[in-house]
């Protein structure tokens, strides 16, 4: 790779001002054809043709972005990565992405921030501690790491968190996977974005596709606003907007798309050194390298692609926070946003055919698929390099919704994101 | 945020009311007929437009009534409201 980032190439630049740094991609112009297009700049499409040039060799490849890259859900999330799901198909596909996480940065040669602090997903309930008991166990017989913590145990470890057995809510324990963590939501699509661009794939900002060729129900490019894009296979990688997409390819999706905000606090001292999330009052906090308060909580319950919801949900998410931590009730909020979100009905992605020849889609990681932006991107090379899915993610067939066969994770895996 | 004219208690804010997706679906007429493709349509498959859609919702947190509401999904404007029964034309926008 040229460009490489090191010490030294900090300490050269130091000497002109950090005035001559090169471009980390090129601007691409759109050729009149590729072997692969990818619609979605976002961190999936992304890291997706970084994996088909690295792992498969195919390099003629364009990531076409309707906005800036990176401008969706990649950089509206609360940037939560775990993988500590229930069952073995999410488990497998989640433990995938998180061994990839841990050596991003070295790979990439480029810091995505990736700081495995630990995640507790808190048990407010009986049931809730036996869902806790049965998902760590899950978890353990697929290698996964993970341990039930009792309510001493995170007092200890976070001492701020109101453990009071005279809470409204009282914290009876909780589930604590030690390698989960949070990462630089920017920095995974820049580093991927510079790693594919280095390796010759395209990437072509404002480019909205808004038509999808076909000939005789196979695939042959894309009608763009930048002009006409011939392609032998093609990637929908557009997260909330994979319905208007499948809609221009003639098929529907078992998605529907949602608001899902977000917000963060005046910046303070650390005060949180690992993610707290918690089912039943509903909120997820951690504490950013800036030292925001990140937190976040559940969809609008309409569809919805304004990227804006419902100030209620605000409210309520705050409250939820409030609950958990009464100290940080005289924080400031700064900024509150809104991303969409692609709902399907077992809270599962769909990774692999559509009904049209040559064309494939990856969506449906709906409120948490921000911690499988390398996996996702990994099967979803194989996908499209060899024309089926890899053992991986075979489960997470569109044809799933025929043969009943459903990933239902909804619940099962602790609070959605 | 918006709110919502209740065709049976007039407009309140949309936090008492629950969202009950998308309208006008129809569940297959003859079920031992219907193949599991068609199953799966009707029971999975969403039109999930960007634009207007016909969905429906509840009042819950008032008199209980579902009713169809034909909304935008990037403005979140309105554009006409039924109750159950009333066809889409009495009701101006159709989907
Ligand atoms: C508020 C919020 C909090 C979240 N928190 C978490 C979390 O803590 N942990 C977690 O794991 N996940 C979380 N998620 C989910 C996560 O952000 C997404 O699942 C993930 O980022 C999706 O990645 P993506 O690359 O597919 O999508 P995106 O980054 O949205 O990329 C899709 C891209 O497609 C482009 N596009 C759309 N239409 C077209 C078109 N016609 N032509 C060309 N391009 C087009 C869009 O502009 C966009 O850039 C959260 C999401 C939100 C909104
Ligand atoms: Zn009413």
């Amino acid at each position: 790779m040229n460009n490489r980032y090191s010490i030294f190439s900090l300490a050269r630049n130091a000497l002109s001002h950090h005035e001559k740094w090169g471009r980390a991609w090129r601007s691409a112009e759109p050729q009149p054809e590729y072997d692969v297009v990818i619609i979605g700049a976002g961190g999936h499409g992304l890291a997706t043709a970084y994996y088909l040039a690295r792992e498969h060799g195919i390099t003629n490849v364009a990531v076409v972005e309707k906005g800036w890259l990176g401008g969706g859900n990649t950089a509206r999330n609360t940037t939560i990565v775990r993988s500590n799901y229930l069952y073995d198909e999410s488990a497998h596909l989640f433990e995938k992405s998180l061994k990839l996480w841990e050596g991003l940065s070295q790979e990439l040669n480029y810091n995505v921030m990736f700081s495995q602090r630990g995640v507790y997903n808190l048990g407010h309930t009986l049931q809730e501690m036996r869902d806790i008991h049965r998902r760590v166990n899950a978890n353990r017989l697929n290698g996964i790491d993970g341990e039930v913590v009792n309510a001493e145990q995170i007092k200890r470890a976070v001492p701020y968190l109101n453990t009071s057995p005279n809470a409204r809510y009282p914290i009876l324990g909780s589930s604590f996977q030690p390698r989960a963590g949070t990462a630089r939501h920017d920095g995974v699509a820049w580093g991927f974005a510079r790693a594919a661009d280095a390796r010759g794939v395209d990437i072509i900002e404002n480019c909205e596709v808004t038509n999808i060729l076909r000939d005789g129900g196979r695939v042959t490019g894309v009608e763009t606003t930048r002009g006409t894009i011939k392609a032998k296979k093609v990637g929908i990688v557009v997260a909330g907007h994979s319905g208007v997409l499948a809609d221009m390819a003639g098929f529907r999706l078992p998605i529907e798309s949602h608001p899902l905000q977000a917000l963060v606090s005046e910046p303070v001292k650390p005060i949180l050194d690992t993610v707290i999330m918690s089912n039943a009052v509903h909120g997820y906090i951690s504490q950013s390298d800036k030292g925001e308060l990140v937190i976040g909580a559940g969809i609008d319950s309409y569809t919805g692609y304004g990227q804006r919801g419902s100030f209620n949900i605000i409210e309520d998410t705050l409250a939820a926070i409030k609950e958990l931590f009464p100290v940080f009730s005289r924080m400031r909020m700064l900024r509150h946003w809104g991303g969409i979100v692609d709902i399907t009905p077992d809270a599962t992605p769909i990774i692999g055919k559509t009904p049209v020849e040559n064309l494939f889609i990856n969506c449906g990681w709906g409120t948490g698929g921000f911690k499988a932006t390398p996996g996702s991107g990994w099967v979803f090379a194989h996908t499209l390099a060899t024309g089926e899915p890899h053992p991986i993610n075979a489960a997470f067939s569109l044809d799933r919704y025929t043969t009943g066969y459903l990933v239902d994770e909804h619940g099962a895996a602790g609070v959605a994101h | 945020m918006f709110q919502i004219d209740c065709p049976w208690c007039g407009p309140r804010d949309q936090q008492e009311f629950s969202y009950a997706g998308e309208g006008g679906i129809q569940r297959p007429q003859d079920p031992s007929a219907t193949t599991d493709a068609e199953w799966a349509d009707y029971l999975f498959m969403r039109r999930n437009p960007r634009g207007m859609h016909h969905e429906q919702w509840r009042h819950v947190h008032g008199c209980g009534q579902f009713f169809q509401v034909t909304r935008h999904t990037v403005t979140y404007r309105i554009e006409s409201i039924r109750r159950m029964g009333e066809s889409a034309a009495a009701g101006g926008e159709s989907s």
